[in-house]
């Protein structure tokens, strides 16, 4: 782990009027590993992550990217750079099958939309591609199903496969366990697992299990500033942590 | 899947394309002396569908409401009227060329300016800039005014000296157009269905998704809007030559939002449903001002029926017909088997 980080942050701060939702937030990730962003609700965790997909800017200090600041450049922009991410809300297309949803992530890097329209290799590079990741996420048995019509919990995989598709070097994860089940819990679980070695993950989640099962390393934040970052053993054993995070956390599960 | 329709949408457009084709045949038998007349206005029903199609890529597709598409659409009709010759036949052969050339500019320009906007934002810029052409062509002296340019002689299409089309014609002037509506219907389904059509289908469902993903929305959403302006400049262009003229009223807001009308009429985003619409409305139209000189109440009415009652317009019936609907869906109570298995997961989202 002695890896270049290929994301940083500086003294990330971003301020909504007189709310500070992210306070001088420095913060790393290293090639390879899956870094899990923690916190209750309002902690900041979402727009830390908006903050580095570039959806919003920040208000002072920076996001550098392999060494080269995102700052200034558009969302599509970064997301050619080779970050990808996924929503808290799912956000997939409808109307289009799950492979039309996948081949549409693949087609932007690997060409775009008019370079491909004269190519048949290239067409068939951007279907094999779209297969592939809808292999890794289990869904080739949906393929030609329309998205609007899959489960809830196969939307949320179809949102990973299309990051997945666009090949980037970085995803940003934004609780892609939300609002699911235990048995799709442990299915995204796993799928995550199966991506450790070839992918660098942020991941947002309020899924303790999950978190403690995947992460390598972990970022908890409270009210907008980082309480504590370290190895995923050293933060289970965290007194600070237990106090204010799960400590709040169990009380709130009993009321 | 999406721009892909049951067959018996393809069926009835073939049978309406061949009873709107075979006219010059039934119609002297079913209207008699009025034959002539109800030619023009049927060629003149071919050229609004083929504006309405051009602002369904627009509406339906992208999902951009203009209310100023006339803006095109009129100043195909004045880019004719203007370059014509006085007293002579301009040439097809340059004379769509520089039509579709003069609107490819004239969209580009306003694209560049309004696709930044969305929403309500959008249809206000684009109704500002259809008006500004409106006040601009209405009070210039080299445009006519309010009175338009007459439109003396119809290009011709001529190889050397032979004419191959005779446009004063009605019957092969009727034909040319209907041919260019078969034509720009065949591009726009081939559009639709293509990548980049599927470019557009994501920008309608989800912009924001489409750039979190790498794609430059707005430069898709730009050609879009610079095609569908060359087409509705070459069913103005089309008109121009119909009516003999070209007016300020056919740039005007009031176009715009008529050929809004029928595409909520037909049904927006499926390319064959304006179609459709334009030809109910103009029949509608037809029917009502010979009823009452209060037409626009009956026709309000209509919309306001239509929107009820068809909330996906003419074409969202042929897709998926309500009768159709009872039946399936009784099917459907029939085999809950086959329901549970093709969604395996949805009963465990309460745990």
């Amino acid at each position: 782990m002695s890896q270049e980080p290929i994301l940083v942050t500086q003294g990330l701060t971003r301020r909504f009027g007189g709310l500070v939702a992210v306070n001088g937030v420095d913060f790393d990730v290293r090639p390879g590993e899956i870094h899990a962003i923690l916190g209750p609700n309002g902690a900041g965790k979402s727009t830390l992550i908006n903050l580095l997909s570039g959806e919003i800017p920040p208000s002072e200090g920076q996001v550098l990217f392999h060494g080269k600041p995102i700052q200034g450049k558009s969302v599509r922009q970064i997301a050619r750079m080779g970050i990808g991410r996924s929503h808290q809300k799912t956000n997939i297309f409808p109307r289009l099958n799950c492979l039309q949803n996948c081949e549409l992530a693949a087609r932007i890097h690997m060409g775009g939309v008019f370079g491909s329209w004269r190519s048949r290799q290239r067409a068939r590079e951007v279907g094999e591609r779209a297969l592939e990741v809808l292999e890794t996420c289990h869904l080739v048995h949906r393929a030609y199903t329309p998205a609007a019509d899959m489960s809830y919990g196969e939307q949320r995989q179809l949102q990973i496969a299309m990051v997945l598709a666009t090949a980037p070097t970085l995803m940003l994860l934004d609780e892609p366990m939300a609002g699911m089940g235990r048995e799709e819990t442990v299915q995204v679980t796993e799928l995550l697992e199966s991506l450790t070695d070839r992918y660098t993950l942020v991941l947002i989640e309020h899924d303790m299990d999950s978190v403690f099962r995947l992460a390598d390393r972990i970022t908890v934040m409270v009210d907008g500033c980082v309480l504590e970052s370290g190895p995923t053993e050293q933060i289970r054993a965290s007194e600070k942590v237990r106090d204010v995070y799960l400590g709040r956390h169990h009380e709130e599960a009993t009321a | 899947m999406l721009h892909r329709y049951p067959k018996r949408v393809a069926v009835i457009m073939l049978v309406l394309l061949a009873i709107v084709a075979t006219f010059p045949l039934w119609g002297p038998t079913l209207f008699g002396s009025q034959s002539d007349f109800m030619l023009e206005k049927l060629t003149l029903m071919v050229i609004l569908a083929l504006f309405a199609m051009s602002l369904d890529l627009l509406v339906g597709i992208v999902g951009l409401v203009s209310l100023g598409h006339a803006l095109f659409f009129g100043l195909g009709a004045y880019t004719l009227a203007l370059a014509s010759p006085d007293f002579d036949p301009a040439s097809m052969w340059w004379m769509l060329p520089l039509v579709m050339l003069v609107s490819a500019v004239a969209a580009l320009v306003v694209g560049l300016l309004v696709i930044r906007t969305k929403g309500i934002f959008f249809i206000m810029t684009t109704l500002a800039f259809g008006q500004m052409l409106y006040y601009l062509i209405s009070t210039a002296p080299f445009a006519g005014g309010t009175d338009g340019v007459f439109i003396m002689f119809r290009p011709d299409v001529t190889v050397g000296e032979t004419a191959l089309v005779d446009m004063s014609d009605p019957h092969t002037f009727f034909y040319f157009c209907l041919g260019m509506l078969v034509a720009g219907f065949l591009f726009l389904r081939w559009l639709t269905r293509s990548y980049f059509g599927q470019v557009l289908d994501g920008i309608h469902d989800n912009e924001h998704r489409m750039q979190a993903l790498g794609y430059a929305t707005n430069g898709y959403k730009l050609v879009a809007f610079v095609i569908a302006g060359v087409l509705a400049a070459i069913a103005g262009m089309l008109a121009a030559m119909q009516y003999g003229f070209a007016n300020p009223a056919q740039l005007g807001w009031h176009t715009s939002g008529e050929v809004l009308m029928m595409l909520i009429l037909g049904g927006m985003g499926t390319i064959f449903g304006p179609i459709l619409g334009a030809f109910a409305y103009e029949i509608l139209l037809y029917i009502y001002e010979h009823l009452t000189m209060h037409w626009p109440i009956l026709m309000g009415l209509t919309i306001i029926a239509a929107v009820l009652v068809l909330p996906r317009g003419i074409a969202g019936v042929i897709i998926d017909p309500p009768w159709r609907r009872k039946a399936t869906s009784a099917e459907e109570e029939e085999t809950p088997d086959d329901k549970a298995s093709a969604r395996p997961v949805t009963q465990s989202k309460e745990g």
